[in-house]
């Protein structure tokens, strides 16, 4: 039963810095170092960096790239310019999310396009299989799959960009939010973006797997604090980002997670359009809120949504917000509660606790 | 670091018994606080209440999750730390003596003998890989 995790270039750094491993989707990963919240909150004032090599790099070549990933992803891709970078969503022919990516158009030094999917860790060999027969058909095309030949870095907190700069050939600075292009790092050459998952300001960088150590410790050495996956989780639930697993899932659609900008209907074919453009088209049954508790205890994952007795919804996220130190929520509930200030009670192992709808996000930077 | 006086649970609770009183103290260790890390709420039963060994007390929860107390002695709660659900982080700094949880009189001794020394409760923890 046991299989061997999989392990990123960084993996022995984190076990010599005293980090926590744990099995995330069948990569042995960090969840903390030292803990949850002294690391949220050092990426939420300074500058946290966080190895997510775990996630999926698909790299797709050739003249056929384009229209391939135009019917792949809920988000156009017929227009995008070089250096920008798309949040899409991969949904089956009945609408359902199989993933949440996102959609680079990079440029080579000689000028040629590519383009990449990250995807998440968890769905990378569901969105292989996925592909796999689409890519037999496909024309012009070649997907290759980069996630071990790369590592994955992301910079965030209110200092990212003065910290990694010293590393980069170029201005971070200069780089639009969800945009990213090739530049050398350290010296190698990779690609930077201005993305991340945090509610933060900073960047993700793309590198050789030979060469991460190198620039994470480069990045350690001034400052940057290393953070695991607990407070990722933490600080993309402040910022009401969805998580694949917990908000999105195949019997999900983009309406009901509130993801309908993600959406491109009009002018275009893609898998599961037909199902989508029927969704759009009616108010959906629940909806995707915020809750905040006035307690301490905290409502989990599958933990009922009442009101009045009656199951109205359900938990898909909690946690403990650091940043405002009352326990959150994202929860999936039925229309009819999901305006803003409605009474809820969450039943947290047996005993309702009041809740209150909020406005998403929970968190949002100073800009 | 293990205080050799105490009594120790599989459940990583601890008890403290006096002889002349029949009164058991229980906490949690070191090593179970330090593994719930980012402690945010802790529920402590009414004094009166009845407890009984291997059964829960209470509840505390951390920014990750939630734990259930385990009770390692049956009896009738006596007293109970108040000032702990105000500050947690007695539970970082002294989880043998401030960090104390509840007082319980027992009513029936015999569960005492499922308690480890300890060495032996060190051992269990180095097993599950401190």
């Amino acid at each position: 039963m046991t299989t061997e995790l999989a392990r990123t270039p960084l993996h022995d750094w984190h076990v010599a810095h005293g980090g926590r491993m744990v099995d995330f989707a069948g990569w042995s990963m960090p969840v903390q170092y030292t803990s949850i919240v002294s690391e949220h909150q050092a990426t939420r004032t300074h500058c946290g960096l966080f190895d997510i090599s775990h996630m999926g790099r698909l790299r797709f070549d050739g003249p056929g790239a384009v229209p391939f990933l135009d019917r792949l992803v809920t988000r156009r891709v017929t227009d995008m310019t070089p250096g920008r970078i798309r949040y899409g969503l991969v949904v089956n022919e009945q609408g359902g999310v199989l993933d949440d990516v996102l959609t680079y158009r990079l440029q080579d030094a000689g000028g040629g396009d590519y383009y990449c999917l990250v995807v998440n860790a968890g769905n990378r060999q569901k969105i292989l299989d996925w592909l796999a027969p689409r890519l037999a058909e496909a024309r012009d095309v070649t997907m290759t799959d980069v996630t071990r030949n790369w590592a994955m870095i992301a910079v965030q907190g209110p200092q990212a960009l003065e910290l990694v700069r010293p590393v980069l050939e170029i201005d971070p600075a200069a780089l639009k939010y969800y945009t990213g292009r090739e530049t050398r790092i350290a010296g190698h050459g990779g690609v930077v973006s201005r993305t991340g998952y945090t509610g933060e300001d900073g960047v993700e960088l793309m590198l050789g797997a030979n060469k991460a150590a190198e620039v994470w410790e480069r990045l350690i050495a001034v400052g940057g604090v290393a953070c695991g996956l607990g407070c990722r989780d933490t600080l993309r639930l402040e910022a009401a980002m969805p998580l694949y697993g917990h908000e999105l899932t195949e019997s999900i659609d983009p309406y009901t997670a509130d993801l309908g900008f993600a959406v491109d209907l009009e002018g275009r074919e893609f898998t599961g359009r037909d199902a989508l453009r029927r969704l759009s088209g009616q108010p959906s049954a629940r909806t995707r809120v915020g809750l905040t508790l006035s307690g301490k205890r905290v409502p989990r994952e599958h933990f009922p949504v009442t009101k009045d007795g009656a199951a109205v919804g359900e938990i898909t996220s909690g946690t403990f917000s650091p940043t405002l130190d009352t326990p959150i929520a994202m929860a999936y509930v039925d229309r009819a509660c999901a305006a803003l200030d409605t009474k809820l009670m969450v039943d947290i192992r047996g005993r309702a606790e009041p809740a209150r709808v909020v406005k998403l996000p929970f968190y949002r930077r100073q800009k | 670091m293990t205080p050799n006086e105490l009594l120790y649970a599989k459940t990583h609770e601890w008890t403290k018994v006096d002889s002349a009183t029949k009164v058991a103290t229980i906490g949690v260790t070191a090593f179970a606080v330090e593994a719930l890390t980012d402690l945010v709420y802790i529920e402590l039963p009414a004094v009166g209440k009845k407890v009984k060994a291997g059964e829960p007390f209470g509840e505390i929860e951390s920014v990750k999750a939630v734990s259930d107390l385990y009770s390692p002695v049956t009896g009738e709660v006596i007293e109970v730390n108040g000032a702990l659900a105000g500050d947690l982080g007695v539970l970082n700094e002294d989880p043998y003596t401030k960090g104390w949880m509840i007082k319980v009189r027992l009513t029936d001794e015999a569960p005492l003998g499922k308690l480890m020394s300890a060495a032996d409760y060190e051992k269990q923890c180095s097993e599950e890989g401190h």
